[in-house]
């Protein structure tokens, strides 16, 4: 049986040796070296914010609205007024750019065409991507804070200029992803554009634009610049958010780790850690409502 | 251009009142049966002319078949029954198509009011991203239909229609898409029927199934047909004998003047009773499509 199998000639399956595979290696040791050079940071990062912030955090940390000044060790006060103008000016911040941004991206898409003005808007949302954080927070300064003082709520307009361009290009990403053979589908049964755009194209991308206005969020709660001339800096709990200085995390990380006291720097790593956390959690509720609308997707 | 065109017209079939079996016997079409009827309509997208000069009537409970090559405009004159070339923002209608006396496109029709008379199934099944229940319900909830009651009786009723009721019946808040691919399209149309249209326009609705799914749509046609006119357009000729009332067969013209891009229109070359269309064709061109020489 053997020797009849060998008298014809076998067909070679294997992977030929030579340049080819030879690429293939290189390239898949290439992969996993990127891979995990990508983990470095990303780990470094996370071990060192927990190992030296893990320590600051007790419920007064979180609780206390008094932030003591920077020579007190890190057992006095809180930065309970730090979390709340945190919440409070991405809060609001997100209040103005989620809708704003979604439904530029929807009339980028879905009714701009060709359209001047969505080339226009499209053009735009590209530039300010990449504008400095900064140049927000002047902005923001001279046509608002001049006029009406520090508050919360300029810290809001500027997060918010911050978020508006991301969330734009995200939904309108995600908005072309969905196929026109749904549209047509929903135009064949007599719907106008308005029906087709509500029930069935934005339930198709629902989950993608949630996770990107998340991820704007997300990047604009750890923004410092935008909030240096806009919202200033409070020791104290401020809960009005259109008016007074208020303070916000990355400002009270900015501050006090600049400190050569140990107190301070330790309330730097332990706010640092907090909001990683927030960021986190708002990850985590990211995940979860892109799966709560991705039922019916298969 | 032109010479080929006048040669087309005078062989473009002007209708004839069939004398075949694929009519109920003692049956003749009248005027007033007719559902669309098209006069020297050309159709282009931006400056190509995708279809030139169709003329044709089609008649209420009667399955008529648009057969033909590739690029021969068949799915473009289709689309134009029911304005969905309006979604694609280059194409532009010549001629007149009137729908039961009324032009359909006139100032002032509103494509969303013609198409929930006029429903489509398309080539490719789309089911939405949503369970088989809300996929059906969804016309009837666009045009207004409230009230779990109603829309469960009309979810029953097109499921049963499509023949698809008692697949899904056990799993109707499941996901659309989580259906086979003939299941699907069973559900498309049977989307497609819980708004009653007056018309439904298939555009290949065949071609991504097996033989068995094919044969079930194919009876659910023949089932539906009392109550809709229907019109399809199928690459399969053998489909198009088994279903259909009257065929128009449709090919391309080439246009031989030098220095224009592309060059290719369709035309549409006979029309008549499926059966003569098939058995007695009088143009030599239908003949060779019909007989496979060609396509």
């Amino acid at each position: 049986m053997m020797a009849a199998i060998s008298e014809h000639q076998t067909v070679d399956l294997r992977e030929p040796s030579g340049w080819r595979r030879t690429k293939n290696q290189i390239a898949t040791v290439g992969m996993w070296i990127a891979f995990v050079v990508m983990l470095v940071p990303l780990g470094f990062v996370l071990v060192t914010v927990i190992a030296k912030g893990a320590s600051a955090i007790t419920w007064q940390f979180l609780t206390n609205t008094t932030i003591p000044v920077n020579v007190l060790p890190v057992t006095f006060g809180g930065i309970g007024a730090a979390i709340v103008g945190t919440l409070e000016t991405t809060g609001f911040a997100a209040l103005i750019a989620i809708p704003l941004g979604v439904l530029g991206g929807i009339y980028i898409n879905e009714y701009g065409g060709n359209h001047v003005l969505a080339r226009v808007i499209n053009f735009f949302a590209d530039v300010m991507t990449g504008v400095p954080s900064i140049i927000m927070g002047l902005f923001i300064f001279t046509i608002w804070v001049l006029h009406f003082g520090y508050s919360g709520l300029a810290g809001s307009f500027a997060l918010a200029c911050l978020m508006l361009p991301i969330i734009i290009r995200s939904t309108y990403e995600m908005l072309r992803l969905v196929p026109d053979s749904l549209r047509e589908g929903s135009y064949a049964l007599g719907a106008t554009k308005a029906r087709v755009t509500v029930t069935v194209v934005l339930p198709a991308a629902i989950g993608g634009i949630v996770s990107g206005a998340l991820l704007a969020v997300a990047r604009a709660a750890g923004e410092t610049a935008p909030l240096i001339f806009t919202i200033l800096t409070t020791q104290s709990l401020n809960s009005n958010l259109f008016s007074g200085a208020n303070t916000a995390l990355p400002l009270l990380i900015f501050q006090n780790a600049q400190q050569p006291y140990t107190g301070a720097q330790a309330r730097a790593w332990g706010a640092a850690l907090t909001l990683i956390a927030i960021a986190f959690i708002l990850m985590i509720i990211a995940r979860l409502v892109t799966a709560r609308f991705a039922r019916y997707a298969r | 251009m032109e010479q080929p065109g006048q040669q087309e017209q005078t062989v473009t079939a002007k209708l004839q009142v069939p004398e075949t079996t694929a009519t109920p016997a003692g049956y003749a079409p009248t005027a007033a049966d007719k559902i669309f009827d098209a006069k020297n309509v050309s159709i282009y997208y931006g400056s190509f002319r995708a279809v030139t000069d169709v003329s044709i009537s089609i008649y209420e409970h009667e399955i008529t078949a648009f057969i033909g090559p590739s690029g021969c405009g068949k799915t473009t004159v289709l689309r134009t029954l029911n304005r969905m070339n309006d979604l694609i923002p280059s194409a532009r209608v010549e001629g007149d198509i009137h729908y039961r006396g009324a032009s359909l496109y006139s100032k002032g029709v509103s494509p969303t009011a013609v198409r929930r008379r006029i429903g489509m199934v398309f080539q490719k099944p789309n089911p939405f991203p949503k369970s088989i229940y809300e996929n059906v319900a969804y016309g009837p909830r666009i045009n207004g239909i409230r009230g779990k009651k109603r829309l469960d009786e009309i979810v029953e009723r097109s499921l049963r229609q499509a023949a698809l009721w008692d697949e899904v019946k056990d799993r109707l808040n499941k996901s659309g898409l989580g259906l086979s691919g003939g299941q699907a399209q069973r559900l498309c149309i049977a989307r497609t029927l819980a708004v009653e249209p007056d018309v439904v326009l298939m555009d290949e609705p065949c071609s991504a199934l097996d033989p068995i799914a094919t044969g079930r749509i194919e009876d659910l046609m023949q089932e539906i047909k009392s109550q809709y006119t229907i019109v399809i357009v199928t690459h399969n000729m053998q489909q198009a004998t088994r279903v259909s009332d009257r065929t128009a067969f449709f090919s391309v013209l080439r246009d031989e003047k030098p220095g224009k891009s592309d060059t290719r229109t369709g035309v549409l070359v006979e029309y008549g009773a499926t059966q003569q269309i098939f058995e007695d064709p009088h143009d030599s061109r239908t003949q060779a499509y019909v007989t496979g020489r060609i396509g």
